[in-house]
């Protein structure tokens, strides 16, 4: 019954069903549980968290990286199923029990940089993040450097992910680490940028920690990062 | 399917390019060098007056509007291109808005793609790129050509491509060979040309053993032909009209293709030129259905414009796609389906020429929705050159322009689901869009992109990729006739050379 259960969450993951109102990739979906009812149901008859969360939709999720690394996926693929996972996460969240748990893989500051309006790239990043088992923290656009690392203190995030569109904002992001750098929390805080003007090159520049291609490489660079030494 | 076709003439243009076309064959008329023509046609109330033309006997006809009225009333509308597997039949309604594109010309070179390892003497670093051979053609080429069309899912007609230059091969058993080369390799309609009048009952025998007979053939016609019967201006050739009016009463399906050329054998002003290629491709089909009325036969006009500084045939050009869109609203309003150019390099090797070039008739031409589009698979340097590379970047090409035609999507039945969605998305966190676009991708709704895009920063490396797919396609499996079919074949058809037959002696 609990394996039925984590098999049809992924299923619906695989298939960006958030919930009962929502198609699927395939025909014949239209009324049946989505992932939201499926993992209150895995809630009520007893599975634990961690079980709905490692063999369901973390599962989920790492196949759709799967297929959309093989090709068969596509980027609104993924988003869909991100969002379906995000979904699941917050019927999760009464259920989930100390702070440390609730953050799943980590807290994440994520923010378009000052004077840049642009948040389609950062909404991607921010709906995969959370997607994979993140704790999404959304600034939004056009935030300040001061604002930026007054959330990071304010959350307990290890890790903050930059972003811009303009090759005249980009600039602001090297405010940001400075910033960290003058609130002495530079070594306990990890640095992520991305956005079509930056670069490998430009992250190393500013003294960034890391540079996402793109939404994929994000959760790969934010793994990796949180796992060297963030919180 | 074009959704709309755009009617470049009004209704008032077409009828003025009808009177004058009709004023011409009346006066000055054609000249005509095939003597049972020339009868038919005056026993169905044309003028005629004899004539030589140097060494030929020759007539003046000058063709009443009237019999050229009656010889449209009897031109069935529908025709069907048969095909090896049935599910490839092309059906072709001159009334209709279906587009089929095919290949063509046979072209006297292949182009070879070799990629090639060089080292930069400024940087040193090695970089590939693809060098092309020029290769004459030959009848491994010509089956290579059929194998690769049955490939490309936006092809739906072959026409030979490759001249096969091969040394045993020579004017008495060209056509068995060219046309087993094609049938053998290829599943879809197989329209053609004849080069000696002795080999058409041949080549109808052959399309027989395929689909078991002569009536079966009609239904299905795996082998249609063309027939160059006009030389322009306005005169028919002898052996061609021979060869016209014996397929008409074969009950075959048969082209009738004229291809002057503006500014030379035609006039290059557009009023002109649609004019007299109009009276041209008419002309055909007048002696076509006189020979036999109720002849299934397709209206071919293939209008070119003269290079100014060579005259040479000019396809890449304005000009090109003016006459020719016309013509296809002049077949339209005869109820006579029709077949059209697009496609066709001036360029002589792939590149940025070549796919301005074509990109440009294969937008414009299907807008006009002439049944068949010939030509749009390879061609380049004119029609002298044939690049499976470049018929692979076609294939592409094709896929955006059948795209482009497709119906439009704005209907009253979307509104509410529309709307809905906006709503939905508009009260989502993230405001994207991303999962309306995921229903549209998996139901074919959204193009796949340019599929040979490299990722190198300093050279262009499409036709490197296009060659790496190309060698893909060409790996897979024949779908050759069946073995006892080619048995048959060879049993009676002399002059075929065995090393076609893909069984062995």
């Amino acid at each position: 019954m609990k394996e039925e259960l984590t098999d049809k969450i992924v299923e619906n993951v695989l298939q960006g069903r958030r919930n009962q109102e929502d198609e699927g990739i395939e025909e014949d979906y239209a009324g049946e549980p989505g992932v939201a009812e499926l993992v209150q149901q895995a809630l009520d008859e007893g599975v634990e968290t961690n079980t709905i969360l490692l063999d369901g939709l973390s599962k989920g999720m790492e196949l759709v990286g799967q297929k959309y690394e093989s090709g068969e996926y596509f980027i609104p693929d993924m988003l869909t199923a991100a969002e379906a996972v995000e979904a699941g996460m917050k019927v999760m969240e009464p259920y989930l029990g100390g702070e440390g748990e609730s953050d799943g893989k980590g807290k994440i500051v994520m923010a378009t940089v000052e004077k840049d309006l642009h948040d389609i790239g950062k909404n991607l990043v921010c709906i995969m993040l959370k997607g994979a088992g993140f704790n999404v923290v959304d600034l939004g656009i056009d935030v300040p450097a001061a604002r930026i690392v007054e959330a990071v203190e304010e959350e307990g995030a290890g890790l903050v992910g930059l972003s811009a569109l303009l090759n005249t904002t980009m600039t602001n992001m090297e405010d940001v680490v400075k910033e960290l750098e003058q609130k002495g929390m530079r070594d306990k805080v990890k640095v992520i940028i991305g956005g079509a003007p930056t670069s490998e090159d430009f992250a190393q520049e500013i003294g960034a920690d890391a540079y996402g291609k793109d939404a994929f490489a994000a959760i790969k660079v934010a793994e990796q990062l949180l796992q060297a030494g963030g919180k | 399917m074009v959704d709309k076709p755009y009617n470049r003439l009004s209704r008032e243009q077409i009828e003025l390019i009808d009177r004058t076309s009709l004023e011409i064959l009346e006066d000055p008329g054609i000249l005509c060098f095939h003597e049972e023509s020339v009868s038919l046609l005056e026993k169905a109330g044309a003028r005629v007056k004899p004539t030589r033309e140097g060494e030929h006997q020759a007539w003046w006809v000058s063709i009443p509007s009237k019999v050229v009225k009656e010889a449209l009333a009897t031109v069935p509308s529908k025709i069907t291109l048969g095909a090896r597997n049935p599910e490839n039949k092309v059906i072709l309604d001159a009334e209709g808005t279906r587009i089929h594109f095919g290949s063509g010309s046979e072209t006297n070179y292949w182009l070879e793609v070799e990629p090639e390892t060089f080292t930069s003497k400024k940087d040193g670093h090695e970089r590939e790129f693809p060098l092309i051979r020029r290769k004459r053609g030959n009848l491994d080429y010509l089956c290579r050509s059929a194998h690769l069309s049955e490939q490309l899912e936006n092809l739906d007609f072959f026409i030979r491509n490759v001249n096969v230059q091969d040394e045993d091969i020579s004017t008495d058993n060209k056509d068995v060979n060219v046309f087993f080369a094609s049938l053998n390799n290829i599943t879809k309609p197989v329209i053609g040309g004849i080069a000696d009048f002795n080999q058409l009952e041949q080549v109808v025998k052959m399309a027989e053993i395929i689909v078991g007979g002569r009536e079966e053939l009609i239904k299905n016609p795996v082998v249609s032909f063309i027939t160059s019967v006009i030389k322009s201006p306005l005169q028919v050739v002898g052996e061609t009209a021979e060869k016209l009016v014996s397929i008409a009463r074969m009950n075959l399906p048969v082209v009738i293709s004229t291809s002057p050329q503006g500014g030379s054998t035609a006039p290059i002003d557009e009023m002109g030129m649609v004019a007299q290629v109009n009276a041209e491709a008419l002309t055909g089909i007048v002696i076509n259905q006189l020979a036999n009325p109720g002849a299934p036969v397709i209206y071919g006009a293939v209008p070119v414009r003269a290079r100014m500084d060579d005259l040479h045939d000019m396809y890449g050009v304005p000009e090109f796609c003016h006459y020719t869109m016309a013509c296809a609203q002049m077949a339209r309003y005869y109820k006579v389906p029709c077949y059209s150019t697009a496609g066709v390099g001036d360029a002589r090797v792939p590149g940025m020429q070549s796919a301005v070039e074509k990109m440009y008739t294969y937008t414009a031409v299907p807008f006009a929705a002439p049944d068949l589009i010939h030509y749009a698979f390879g061609l380049l340097e004119k029609t002298m050159t044939f690049s499976p590379d470049q018929a692979v970047l076609d294939n592409h090409m094709i896929g955006m322009s059948k795209f482009l035609q497709r119906e439009s999507g704005i209907k009253p039945e979307e509104k509410d689901r529309v709307v809905k969605m906006i709503g939905e998305v508009m009260d989502s966190p993230y405001r994207m869009y991303a999962r309306y676009a995921r229903k549209m991708l998996r139901k074919g709704g959204i193009f796949e992109g340019f599929p040979f895009e490299g990722d190198s920063d300093d050279q262009d490396q499409s036709l490197l990729m296009v060659n790496r797919h190309l060698k893909e396609l060409e790996e897979r499996e024949p779908q050759y006739l069946p073995e006892e079919v080619c048995k048959k074949i060879f049993e009676q058809a002399p002059g075929l050379v065995s090393r076609l037959n893909p069984y062995g002696k």
